[in-house]
C-alpha cells in the first residue's frame, strides 16, 4: 500500500466504543480516482470504521489522508481537508430546506455556492423541484440525493457513503447507483463505500475489502471478490 | 378607551422586553436543551456596566454598544470556560451550574453596587407622551430598538453563512461537524449573542423598573412564560409569546387582578400552558416521511 495509488492508508486500525472493542487491527487503502467498497454484515464494523476515519470515534494504530496523518484531528478539521461522510442514517438537517442543506455542504468553502448547486441538480433533477422544501419531509429516497449532493458541495477528495441503500425500495436504490456511477465518472472523486448489498457495491467498485466481526477476512479486486465461490454464497445469495 | 389602548401599548413595550430575553432563553435552550436560568442576572449585570460607564461620563450609546460587546464576550466565555466542561455531564449538574451562577451574580451584582435602587437614563428623553399620549418617548423608543434587535437577530440567522451554521449546530450537532461545522464554537458564539440580547433587554427594561441586583428576576419569569407560551423550540414563538405576556400581563394588572398579583400571572400562563399545551402556541411537530 502506497501513497501513490492510495488516497487514504489506514493501518492496524483498532476502534470501539468504551470498553467495546468494534475494530481489531485493520489495514486498508482506498484507491484513488477509484470506488472501494468495504463490505460485511450487520455489525461487522463497517460503520465504525468510517466513523474512526472522520475521527468521531477514540482509535489507535494510524490513518493516512494523502500521506498526512489525520488520526487525533477533530471531525470538523478532517471534514475540511476534503473527507465529506454521509453518515449512517443519511444525517440529514431535517428541519432545514432542502437548499440550506446543499448551503451546509458547502461550509467549507468560500464563494458562492450556486453554480455547484446547479451542477447538483443535473445529477439529481428532484432535488430542484424539492429547493425550497423543508428537508424533513423529503422521501427517503430524495434523502439519499441530498446526502451525496450535500457531501459533493464540499468537493471533497474522499467521499465516504455510508449504506446508500440502506431502507430503499429496490427500484430507488437502482436509480440511486445509476446515478452514483455518473457523478463516479464526472467527479473523478475518490469514493469508499460501505454496503450490506455486496453485489451492488461489488459493481461498482474497482478494490474491495471484505469485514467479518472487526477483522478483514479477504481484499482484492472487486472482479475476483465477486468470483469467490464462499462471499458469492454468504454475501451474495446464488 | 384611551386607557385601554395606552394599556395595551405599554403591554407591548414590556413585551419586547420579554420577547427579547425569552429569544435569548430559546436559543439555548435550542441548541443545549438547557435552560439558563442565569440568563436574566447576567442581563442585570450588563445593565450595572452600562451604569458605570455612563456614570463615568461615557455618551449613551457609546456605553450601549460597549456594554452589548462586553456582555457577548463575557457570555461566549461563561460558556467556554463553564459549560463545555459539562458537555456529557447529567442534566442536573447544568441545572445546578446555572442556579449556582444565578445566586453569584446577584450577590456578586449586590456587594458591588449594592441593593439600592439606581435610576437608570433613557437616552429616548423625558418629554411628554407621543402618539396621542399613548407611548411614552421611552416605551417608543424602546419598543423601536426591541424591534430592530429582533429583526437583525431574524436576518442574522436567515440569511448569513454563520447564522445557517449555527442554526445547523444546534438541530443536527453530529451531521454539522460532518460538513465541517465547529459545533463547539457555535455553542459559544450562541451564549454569546444571547448574552448581547439579554444586555440590550436590560438596558431597555431598567429605566422603567429602577437598577437593583433583583430587577430580572421578574422579567425572567414573564420571558419564561413567554418561551413556554410561544414553544421553547421556536425563536419566533418564543417572541411572540414574550409580547402576548407582556400584554396580558398589562391589561390583566390594569382590568383584572391588580397590580399586586401582576406577577403571579406568568405562573398561571406557565402552568396553564405546561397542562393545555404543553409544545405551546407555536411549538411544532415535526412532519417526516421515511
Amino acid at each position: 500500500m502506497d501513497t501513490e495509488n492510495f488516497l487514504l492508508q489506514v493501518k492496524s486500525l483498532h476502534a470501539g466504543y468504551g470498553p467495546t472493542r468494534v475494530l481489531h487491527g485493520l489495514d486498508f487503502g482506498v484507491v484513488r480516482g477509484g470506488v472501494t467498497a468495504l463490505l460485511g454484515a450487520n455489525g461487522a464494523g463497517k460503520t465504525t470504521t468510517l466513523r474512526a476515519i472522520s475521527g468521531m470515534v477514540r482509535i489507535s494504530g494510524e490513518i493516512l489522508f494523502d500521506g498526512t496523518p489525520i488520526s487525533g484531528l477533530a471531525t470538523e478539521a478532517i471534514a475540511a481537508r476534503g473527507v465529506a461522510h454521509v453518515p449512517d442514517g443519511r444525517g440529514t438537517f431535517m428541519e432545514l430546506s432542502v437548499e440550506e442543506n446543499l448551503r451546509l455542504g458547502a461550509y467549507t468553502k468560500r464563494g458562492d455556492p450556486r453554480p455547484d448547486m446547479e451542477r447538483m441538480f443535473g445529477y439529481f433533477p428532484k432535488l430542484k423541484q424539492r429547493f425550497r422544501q423543508q428537508a424533513g419531509t423529503l422521501s427517503g429516497g430524495e434523502q439519499q440525493m441530498l446526502a451525496i449532493a450535500r457531501a459533493l458541495m464540499l468537493h471533497p477528495r474522499l467521499l465516504l457513503l455510508d449504506e446508500p441503500s440502506f431502507g430503499l425500495a429496490p427500484l430507488i436504490v437502482r436509480e440511486i447507483f445509476a446515478i452514483m456511477r455518473q457523478i463516479i465518472a464526472a467527479e473523478g472523486t475518490s469514493i469508499l463505500v460501505v454496503e450490506q448489498n455486496a453485489s451492488l457495491a461489488l459493481a461498482i467498485a474497482e478494490r474491495a475489502y471484505l469485514l467479518e466481526t472487526g477483522r478483514i477476512v479477504m481484499s482484492g479486486l472487486a472482479a475476483d471478490i465477486r468470483k469467490d465461490e464462499a462471499v458469492r454464497r454468504s454475501y451474495l445469495g446464488y | 378607551m384611551d386607557a385601554f389602548l395606552h394599556q395595551l401599548f405599554s403591554g407591548i413595550a414590556t413585551g419586547g422586553i420579554y420577547a427579547s430575553v425569552a429569544l435569548a432563553l430559546v436559543m439555548i435552550y435550542q441548541a443545549t436543551h438547557h435552560v439558563n436560568f442565569a440568563q436574566g442576572e447576567m442581563a442585570m449585570l450588563s445593565t450595572y456596566v452600562a451604569l458605570t460607564l455612563i456614570q463615568a461620563g461615557v455618551p449613551y450609546w457609546i456605553a450601549f454598544v460597549l456594554t452589548v460587546g462586553a456582555s457577548m464576550i463575557v457570555g461566549i466565555g461563561i460558556q467556554w470556560l463553564v459549560l463545555r466542561p459539562l458537555e456529557k455531564a447529567p442534566v442536573l449538574a447544568s441545572v445546578g451550574v446555572f442556579i449556582g451562577m444565578l445566586l453569584m451574580f446577584n450577590s456578586v451584582a449586590g456587594w458591588i453596587f449594592s441593593y439600592t435602587l439606581k435610576p437608570f437614563p433613557s437616552p429616548f428623553g423625558e418629554g411628554p407622551p407621543m402618539l396621542n399620549g399613548l407611548f411614552s418617548r421611552h416605551e417608543l423608543g424602546s419598543t423601536g430598538v426591541t424591534l430592530l434587535v429582533l429583526t437583525a437577530v431574524w436576518a442574522f440567522f436567515r440569511f448569513t453563512r454563520l447564522g445557517l451554521a449555527m442554526r445547523a449546530a444546534a438541530f443536527n450537532p453530529i451531521s454539522s461537524r460532518l460538513v465541517g461545522v465547529p459545533v463547539a464554537k457555535m455553542l459559544a458564539l450562541g451564549w454569546g449573542l444571547a448574552a448581547g440580547i439579554g444586555a440590550v433587554a436590560g438596558m431597555m427594561v431598567a429605566p422603567v423598573v429602577f437598577l437593583d441586583p433583583n430587577m430580572m428576576a421578574g422579567v425572567l419569569l414573564y420571558a419564561f412564560a413567554g418561551a413556554l407560551l410561544g414553544g421553547i423550540t421556536n425563536p419566533l414563538g418564543a417572541v411572540v409569546g414574550g409580547l402576548l405576556v407582556g400584554v396580558i400581563e398589562n391589561l390583566g394588572g390594569a382590568y383584572v387582578v391588580g397590580t399586586e398579583l401582576k406577577l403571579s400571572m406568568a405562573l398561571v400562563i406557565i402552568v396553564v400552558v405546561l397542562v393545555v399545551k404543553p409544545s405551546g402556541l407555536f411549538g411544532k411537530t415535526l412532519a417526516s416521511r421515511v
